[in-house]
């Protein structure tokens, strides 16, 4: 028998406080929409990673390997010899608290084991317990833990719960690299068996066909083409991509998200009209048809293993350079894994230069691969293109500096130019200081995560990131978010849609394809998603009335 | 009337009470956070519970157009709808201002004859529950629909070259 609750008894901390508990006594509440499903056992089975099984999170039994405890302890000392900075990040935090605040999921979520600090104590305290004398010795008392199946569901909960944006490693004063803890740690995880299915079903498609969504090379091809004639039909100009052609110049790679979901698609039409323009001499390739790189969200060794296929290509196609589209955590591969992950430089590509305006892409000179950005702002700076901003008057826009584009690299002032010179005077507005740029906040789906079934979470997660989209929108009247990352034009638009729907998602390049005035092009009156231009609105409702 | 304008002159705070009980349904350390930091930018769970309990607010001493009372609710709701296992606890939060307002107003009800319109208040702040149910059901379908949709969203781009649209499925 109970008695009926009130109000103030549905809420712990109001009318009772719940008994005092550490840390280490607080379990995860797996509740629906907070995790991410395990992976099916046939996408590990395709790329030959261990243990795969069937598994549930609310069993009880998540069908650990017999040694489990030493696999991952054997995993974690391993990766203490190789990784001199995992260990100094174990050892030299004083836990003086600057990054708690700084996690898009803290944030959002309101949970303190998403204060980085204490999402890395979730494997340090594991760490200190094993590898360390006092917490040999001490135990608890040392912050020390023994290694549980309880322990391991926490660090899935959790280590799935950061998007290795790095926003809290700005902040700490000893530059500790939660993202690095995170990631060593999701490799722990996978060497048991665990990985989360919505990265892993892409990472298989990839490793097969050759991209995340497993389009097969004809798919590909078709869909570039059709995005080709979409072009054609809304400016007169024929752009003529060109698949694994050898000899071309530079090979073109972009994420799957560009061709076969909008709006990533008309950034894709964009990147098509800037080549014609231009007359770049580039090719597409069926082999290395993704740019995106999830194998990266589950180990370092499938990170190389994804990344290659792009290089093996360049090499057989015998091109000079690389040019890639608007996509985050491919990059942050190439500048910041490439080197550890082969040891040397791209030998066989050369330093990459513009054919066009004969700039030498020195940043490059490692990977030999350029961004979409720096590329086109460097076409602007040199006069290149001959733009008509006003085709982009409908547009009021903010930008959001991708994490892996922003913290990652530091590309902040490529696409500020680029939007400056597309988009009427007036029409670009930053967000808040706090929350772009280096501080940017992640789109809170990012590294893997972005399945359906944790919808609850990513949303909580994007919250930092939509409430400053939501001052921009009712300040100044900015109506769209333009970014350079592929994940954020699938991500952001379902953030938004909960969070401030009367905002739309753009990529760069698509406004780009807006505002480049061709010599013998058709007169525009829509732009690339067939929405009227300003003054054009008359004439596309009386189109939309004849077409009824 | 008289009970109308003692909720406008204690308004402040009465609403922090309200605010700050709401924050302390929160884990400690968070609650602690809630609390402190003041940029909004920076805590954006307590800047949408202080821009929708002090929305909310109005509406219980303000004549408002129904719209207005479930745009000042879903500030609020959207939140606890995703943080909330149960709607009883997304939507606890709205019952607990009758208790604030009796503490509050403690000398004054006692003094003044006010019971029947506390119990207009009353009465009102039950509506507003009620009114907050639809809300919270209208968040849980929006993530459902938001699911679907972004299924679709996944090869939108495939079925604008297989002449579909996303609303024709």
């Amino acid at each position: 028998m109970a008695k009926v609750p009130k109000p103030s008894e549905l809420l712990p901390g109001i009318s009772y406080q719940p008994p005092a508990k550490g840390w280490m006594d607080v379990k995860p509440d797996f509740r629906p929409g907070t995790y991410c499903n395990p992976a099916a056992p046939k996408w590990m089975e395709w790329i030959g990673y261990p243990y795969p099984q069937a598994r549930s999170i609310p069993d009880n039994n998540w069908g650990l390997p017999d040694n489990w405890q030493e696999i991952v302890l054997q995993g974690m000392e391993d990766r203490l010899d190789r990784f001199r900075s995992l260990k100094v990040f174990f050892d030299i935090c004083v836990r003086c608290g600057a990054c708690a605040d700084k996690c898009h999921f803290f944030l959002g979520t309101g949970d303190p084991k998403n204060m980085p600090v204490l999402r890395a104590e979730l494997l340090r305290s594991v760490y200190r317990r094993y590898f360390k004398k006092i917490g040999r010795v001490l135990g608890e008392i040392a912050g020390a833990r023994d290694l549980s199946e309880d322990v391991i569901k926490e660090w899935f909960f959790y280590l799935y719960q950061c998007t290795i944006c790095r926003r809290c490693s700005l902040f700490c004063p000893y530059g500790i690299d939660m993202a690095e803890m995170t990631l060593l740690g999701r490799e722990l995880l996978a060497s048991i068996g665990l990985n989360i299915d919505w990265a892993m079903a892409s990472v298989a498609q990839c490793y097969d066909k050759g991209s995340h969504i497993g389009a097969t090379p004809q798919a590909f091809k078709d869909m570039i083409d059709f995005l080709a004639e979409e072009n054609e039909r809304i400016t007169g100009i024929t752009t003529t991509p060109s698949y694994n052609r050898k000899g071309a110049e530079v090979l073109f790679v972009t994420p799957s998200g560009d061709y076969f979901a909008d709006p990533g698609s008309f950034t894709l039409m964009g990147y098509l009209l800037l080549f014609e323009y231009i007359g770049l001499d580039y090719t597409f390739s069926t082999y290395a048809a993704e740019g995106g790189n999830f194998g990266w969200f589950i180990s370092h060794e499938m990170g190389k293993r994804l990344n290659s296929k792009i290089y093996a290509e360049a090499k057989r196609l015998g091109v000079k350079w690389i040019l890639g589209g608007e996509c985050g955590h491919m990059w942050r591969v190439c500048n910041q894994y490439m080197p550890t992950y082969y040891g040397e430089p791209v030998n066989f590509l050369e330093e990459p230069v513009s054919p066009i305006t004969g700039t030498r892409f020195e940043n490059a000179k490692v990977h030999k691969m350029v961004h979409i950005s720096e590329f086109t702002a460097d076409l602007i700076k040199n006069g290149k293109l001959n733009f008509d901003p006003q085709r982009n008057a409908h547009i009021k826009l903010t930008f959001h500096d991708s994490c892996n584009t922003a913290r990652g690299m530091g590309i902040f002032e490529e696409p500020r130019y680029i939007i400056n010179n597309v988009l009427p005077e007036g029409n670009f507005v930053e967000m808040p200081p706090n929350t772009i740029r280096e501080k940017t906040f992640c789109c809170g789906s990012s590294s893997g995560i972005n399945a359906s079934e944790n919808m609850e979470l990513r949303m909580q997660g994007g919250m930092p990131r939509a409430n400053a989209v939501r001052f921009v929108h009712e300040k100044y009247g900015v109506n769209h978010l333009g970014c350079i990352c592929a994940l954020d034009r699938a991500t952001l638009p379902t953030l938004l849609e909960y969070w401030i729907p009367e905002v739309d998602v753009t990529g760069i390049t698509e406004m780009v394809g807006n505002a480049l005035i061709f010599p013998d092009e058709l007169e525009r009156t829509t732009d690339l998603r067939d929405r009227p231009l300003v003054g054009f609105e008359e004439a596309a409702e009386e189109d939309a009335e004849e077409g009824e | 009337m008289k009970l109308a304008n003692l909720l406008e002159q204690k308004k402040s705070q009465i609403v922090a009470r309200w605010i700050n009980l709401l924050y302390d349904s929160y884990p400690p350390e968070t609650a602690i956070f809630l609390k402190k930091e003041k940029d909004k930018f920076d805590n954006p769970i307590g800047y949408g519970i202080s821009r929708g309990l002090n929305g909310l607010f109005e509406t219980l001493v303000q004549e408002m157009e129904a719209e207005q009372i479930l745009a000042a609710l879903d500030e609020v709701i959207r939140i606890r709808a995703l943080q909330d296992c149960f709607p009883s606890q997304a939507l606890a939060f709205i019952f607990l201002l009758k208790n604030i307002v009796r503490e509050e107003l403690a000398e004054e009800l006692e003094k003044e004859n006010l019971l029947e319109e506390l119990q207009e208040l009353d009465a009102r702040i039950d509506g507003l529950s009620l009114l907050g149910f639809d809300v919270y059901t209208r968040r849980q379908e929006k993530l459902q629909e938001m699911r679907i949709n972004e299924v679709k969203n996944r090869v939108s781009g495939f079925l604008r070259k297989s002449g579909m649209s996303m609303n024709d499925m």
